[in-house]
């Protein structure tokens, strides 16, 4: 048996530690014990199906269409859930839709434009998948903490818009603050990295046999997409986002 | 003297403006080239007027004109910057005095605007947040002033700040007047009032009354 074969046996073994997490919430009294199988459960059955469709998606036969088709379908699943976890931006979902194809679109053509992958669905699907996921959660962090940016800072704004500022000078200060925030949880995630905990991409490439060395340049050239992706889409969050925050005749209307 | 500028062009028309329960049907025009001071109770809807007449709101029924325009239909920001809104609580923005000023684009050197708000050419290096409330209010003055405007309109700037910048502040005013331009004061200080006002209006319950 190879170290990524594990099959149903390892699978069930694993759920040990679910058992364990069961267990500990019974004894504490914490009241989750369905909340834990039911996630287990359905993550569970998420998976497999992805596994399933992935596996005739990306297989060597197929064409390359379907794996373009897979890619647009995450990005447009993520700009649902940017917009159904910060609900509060006006326009959320084409913002976040923009902003998830901008940030896709970039990776996908420095990543196969410069060949630092071979362009198959192999490649094409995992590489979008990762960034897509980051920029997702970056758009969402940047969008609420935008919100809430300019909720606290709604009389500076005004202050600047009355003195003949555009909305765009009026709301910069804000805006500049807000998209540092959102940043910052993905760069200190790269600050960090491989220091406590392995990036996915790497583990699972050594857990395949690849050798660590190879894999940690695999896994660099993902974190420099993911970053670069984070800060697309926050930027396109950010820019796309306060439009919204602004009436035709220049006020703020949020 | 206060008479001729009684009758002075309308400089603003409110026909029949509501606004979100803060303002009830507000009918009433202001004159141009004199103090106009507002007064009534907290919540009669003051404050919205001054909004309204800066374009920040806009009446969800009737209509504001500018010199017969209507206030929606205007540039905006060249709207604004002819008619400069000084609010209650100076908002001062990150850095320095000259910062706060520059913010404004303005038309004069800075140092000739803290001089017309009353403050010396010293206080534009300053940190602006850390000034005392009446300097702050002095250099949103001063800020406003940058714009060039033919209307200030105030809402009570003098309220939370020592009698000596109120009168500095009231100078100010005063000369901005002088030199041709038109002033609307919202104030709750009677006295103030009557030193001020070429004509008062007393607002209630979101009109005139």
């Amino acid at each position: 048996m190879s170290v990524t074969d594990i099959g149903f046996v390892g699978l069930t073994v694993s759920l040990v530690l679910i058992v364990i997490a069961l267990g500990l919430s019974a004894w504490q009294q914490l009241g989750l014990e369905r909340s834990i199988a039911g996630a287990t459960m359905r993550a569970l059955a998420q998976l497999l199906i992805v596994g399933l469709l992935l596996g005739y998606v990306i297989d060597e036969g197929r064409p390359l269409w379907l794996s373009w088709l897979w890619v647009a379908a995450i990005v447009v699943f993520a700009a649902a859930t940017v917009a159904r976890r910060a609900p509060e931006l006006p326009n959320v979902f084409p913002v976040g839709l923009a902003a998830n194809v901008i940030s896709v679109a970039v990776s996908v053509a420095v990543t196969f434009g410069f060949g630092i992958f071979p362009l198959t669905g192999r490649t094409l699907v995992p590489v979008a998948g990762m960034v897509t996921g980051n920029a997702m959660r970056t758009a969402v962090v940047g969008a609420r903490r935008l919100v809430d940016a300019v909720e606290e800072n709604r009389d500076e704004i005004e202050a600047r818009l009355s003195l003949g500022n555009s909305p765009s000078q009026a709301v910069k200060p804000t805006l500049r603050d807000a998209l540092r925030l959102a940043m910052l949880p993905q760069i200190e995630a790269n600050r960090t990295v491989g220091l406590v905990a392995l990036p996915g991409a790497m583990t699972g490439l050594i857990l395949g046999g690849v050798d660590p060395v190879d894999a940690v340049l695999v896994q660099a050239a993902l974190l420099f997409l993911i970053l670069g992706a984070a800060a697309i889409s926050v930027t396109v969050i950010g820019l796309a986002g306060v439009r919204g925050m602004f009436s035709a005749d220049e006020r703020l209307v949020v | 003297m206060v008479a001729s500028k009684a009758v002075s062009p309308a400089l603003f028309r409110f026909a029949d403006a509501s606004l979100d329960g803060r303002l009830a049907g507000l009918s009433v025009e202001i004159g141009e080239g004199c103090i106009t001071m507002i007064t009534g109770p907290s919540g009669a809807g003051k404050s919205s007027l001054l909004r309204l007449a800066n374009g920040l709101d806009r009446p969800t029924s009737g209509e504001v004109l500018f010199r017969g325009a209507a206030v929606g239909l205007l540039n905006p920001r060249r709207h604004r910057r002819t008619v400069a809104l000084v609010f209650q609580h100076p908002i001062m923005f990150a850095g320095s005095v000259a910062d706060n000023v520059a913010a404004g684009e303005p038309t004069r050197p800075v140092n000739d605007l803290l001089k017309q708000a009353g403050l010396d050419a010293s206080f534009a290096s300053r940190e602006a947040k850390e000034l005392s409330g009446g300097e702050k209010q002095r250099v949103a003055l001063a800020r406003s002033l940058g714009t060039d405007p033919d209307v200030l309109l105030l809402d009570e700037p003098t309220s939370a700040l020592d009698g000596e910048s109120a009168s500095r502040i009231e100078a100010s005013t005063k000369a901005f007047v002088h030199d041709g331009g038109s002033v609307v004061w919202v104030s709750h200080d009677t006295s103030q009032v009557q030193r001020m006002a070429d004509r008062i209006l007393t607002m209630a319950d979101g009109r005139l009354v």
